[in-house]
């Protein structure tokens, strides 16, 4: 087990390409800590890197303390698990997960009582002698966890491990992996490019874009506190909407009317020194049909009408789409086209929101929408930044 | 069920046919040429398929003359040494071919390629003119230089199919698991290639083997002469005596080899490759 600190870590490719600059991370010992963000912003660089596949350009990395950024992989003594799991064909899994300990001269009946060990704990001990290719995609990542954690290795690092697995079986298999991580609480760093896997797996999430760390912290303060338009993009689903506004004489103009801002977020605005031209970010929880809620309630929200345009009952909760109009800012632009997530697509021109099962909105049909104005966040339109940071 | 079942046995029927026409097309003139080496002096000309009278008596004749058993000798060790080395140096390039981006690459592509098209008969007097300066002709670098030349292009492109399709995120995780670059390759990437390698090995000694241009041109004596040209040289004991029997028996042998060497590693390349993918 160990401590993993990337000091001001820095990669450039021979080609020229700057993967990640600058980042600066320090892992606990015993931590889960998720590596997020959109295809292409330098997660399995980062992970290369700590593991000593890909020299690190610039910065340093220390592991309980030493640097090792000159150690080869073999000398840090680090698991990992491929998104391809890598599993070697002509060995059969009992052979394939004994590889590591053959390797470091354990003797043959600790290599034994190890691999049987760790088969029984991932459920594969009647697949020990079969050879990867005659087993199922579910089995092959189980191996391929196996082959990590015989060693009692200081770290693991997981690069999209559940990616190639049908839905249910991610689900599945990301409970167990959570369970796995609790129980040999091993240091571990996990890559994914789904929020849902970071937001649910970790102690810690680093939200990461082009290269460069956006925001780390607990799922929860992701989502409470995103630090800039991407990351309140990114985290939660359905994404946040987007709307330009201005703030003027303590209220806010946008395409849906005039609202008052609430203390809280006027306060934290003035601290941050807000310009005129913000973007609002709202929730789509925290909408919520108007017709269900009690006169003070009502009173203490902003209120809006517009057509249904999709609805979609989940049962549990409607999600009802609006249009709205009005120009969306260039940085919503970006944005949608940098992640590339459907949902983020329309962001500023469309509206999400998740109403009660109780609702009785119908599809085309003009809506009386309610929400709450002290949940809303404001950004910088200019760089991103929030201005509704809680310290 | 009736109607499935039948049109499965007409499917399999079919296929029947068409194998039993394609092997028939192939072995009957190898059959052909056993039964001849097989047969007595006097019958070789019956047309008989199947001999009326038996004899080894070609096998023993051939054998017991040192022209043949030298050709013999001079066959196995060109083609032998002639594989290694194009193996040996196919596999380097295809390695870099298949792995790495370095200034060139098209070009050695190409410039193979050109080698592999190139009409060998065309080089066989300019080989011979400078074969005899150098004084190489007439031995056994006379002709494996030759067809080094000639199975290096073959062994690249076969290699360099096989390599491109070995995962080498397995080196990476070979790696991780504690090994030495040295280790990864040897326990893991080595025996990966192994069917490739040996798959090429196989296509280079059949070239090598089989070759009469060369073999004809480049020697003169029993020295270098290989099997294939030796064959044409086979006389009977006295000039008015048929030779057919014995070279019938020779051609036999010959083939022999190569029928075994496939034989033998058609296992282990079955085995390699069917021992299953990362993915899917
Ligand atoms: N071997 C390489 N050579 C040059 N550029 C690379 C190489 N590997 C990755 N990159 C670039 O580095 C960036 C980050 O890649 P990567 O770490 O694989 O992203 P992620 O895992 O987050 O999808 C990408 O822009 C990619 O094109
Ligand atoms: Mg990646």
């Amino acid at each position: 087990m160990a401590e993993i600190v990337l000091d001001k870590v820095t990669k450039r490719y021979p080609d020229g390409a700057l993967a990640v600059s600058d980042m600066d991370i320090t892992i606990a010992d015993g931590e889960f800590i998720i590596l997020v963000g959109p295809s292409g912003c330098g997660k399995s660089t980062t992970l290369n890197m700590i593991a000593g596949l890909e020299d690190i350009t610039e910065g340093e990395l220390r592991i309980d303390g030493q640097r090792v950024n000159e150690r080869a992989p073999k000398d840090r003594d680090i698991a990992m698990v491929f998104q391809s799991y890598a599993l070697y064909p002509h060995m059969s899994v009992r052979e394939n997960m004994a590889f590591p300990l053959r390797l470091a001269h354990v003797d043959k009946a600790t290599v034994t009582r190890k691999v049987e060990e760790a088969a029984r704990v991932l459920d594969l001990t009647q697949h020990l002698d079969r050879k990867p290719g005659n087993l199922s995609g579910g089995q092959r990542q189980r191996v391929a966890m196996g082959r990590a954690i015989v060693r009692d290795p200081k770290a693991f690092l997981m690069d999209e491990p559940l990616s190639n697995l049908d839905a249910k079986l991610r689900v599945q298999m990301r409970t167990s992996v959570a369970k796995l991580q609790r129980r040999l609480g091993t240091t571990t760093v996990y890559v994914t490019h789904d929020q849902t896997e970071a937001m649910t797996l970790g102690d810690r999430v680093v939200v990461m874009r082009g290269g460069l760390v956006q925001q780390i912290g607990s799922p929860q303060s992701l989502y409470d506190q995103p630090a800039n338009l991407f990351v309140a993009g990114f985290i939660g689903s359905p994404s946040m909407n987007f709307l330009p506004a201005t703030l003027a004489d303590g209220s806010l103009r946008t395409s849906l009317g005039t609202f008052p801002l609430t203390d809280r977020v006027r306060t934290l605005a003035e601290a941050a020194s807000a310009p005129r031209d913000v973007i609002v970010g709202l929730r789509p929880e925290h909408f919520e049909d108007a017709a269900l809620l009690d006169q003070t309630e009502r009173a203490r929200g902003g209120v809006f009408t517009a057509p249904v345009e999709v609805l979609e009952s989940m049962g549990s909760d409607k999600y009802a789409y609006f249009t709205v109009e009005g120009a969306s800012a260039a940085e919503l632009d970006e944005l949608a086209a940098e992640t590339g997530a459907a949902d983020l697509a329309d962001a500023g021109s469309q509206l999400v929101t998740r109403l009660s099962a109780a609702s009785e909105a119908r599809l085309g049909q003009d809506l009386e929408i309610w929400f709450d104005p002290d949940k809303l966040h404001l950004f910088d339109p200019h760089n991103g930044r929030t201005l509704t940071y809680v310290k | 069920m009736a109607v499935i079942s039948s049109t499965r046995g007409g499917k399999k029927a079919r296929w029947a046919v068409i194998d039993v026409i394609v092997l028939v097309y192939a072995l009957v003139p190898v059959l052909w040429i056993v039964s001849l080496s097989l047969k007595t002096k006097d019958t070789f000309t019956d047309k008989h398929f199947i001999p009326r009278s038996w004899t080894l008596q070609n096998y023993v004749d051939i054998f017991s003359t040192n022209q043949f058993l030298r050709a013999l000798l001079n066959s196995v060790g060109i083609a032998v040494i002639a594989t290694l080395i194009a193996v040996v140096l196919g596999t380097m390039a295809a390695y870099a071919i298949a792995r790495l981006d370095f200034p060139g690459k098209r070009a050695l592509v190409g410039v193979s390629l050109l080698i592999a098209m190139f009409p060998q008969v065309s080089l066989v007097t300019p080989l011979f003119q400078m074969e005899r300066s150098l004084s190489l002709f007439d031995t056994w670098p006379g002709l494996i230089l030759p067809y080094i030349t000639f199975a290096l292009p073959l062994a690249i492109y076969t290699l360099s199919a096989f390599f491109r399709e070995i995962p080498w995120e397995l080196e990476k995780a070979a790696k991780m698991d504690g090994a030495t670059p040295a280790q990864a390759f040897r326990r893991v990437i080595a025996p990966l290639a192994a069917p490739g390698v040996f798959t090429t090995a196989i296509l280079v000694f059949i070239f090598c083997w089989n070759d009469f241009l060369f073999a004809i041109s480049l020697t003169s004596t029993t020295a270098s002469r290989t099997v294939p040209a030796a064959l044409s040289f086979f006389q009977g004991s006295s000039q008015f005596e048929d030779p057919t029997g014995t070279i019938s028996a020779a051609a036999v042998v010959i083939t022999v080899p190569i029928i075994l060497f496939v034989l033998f590693f058609q296992r282990r390349i079955v085995a390699g490759l069917t021992s299953g993918a990362v993915k899917g």
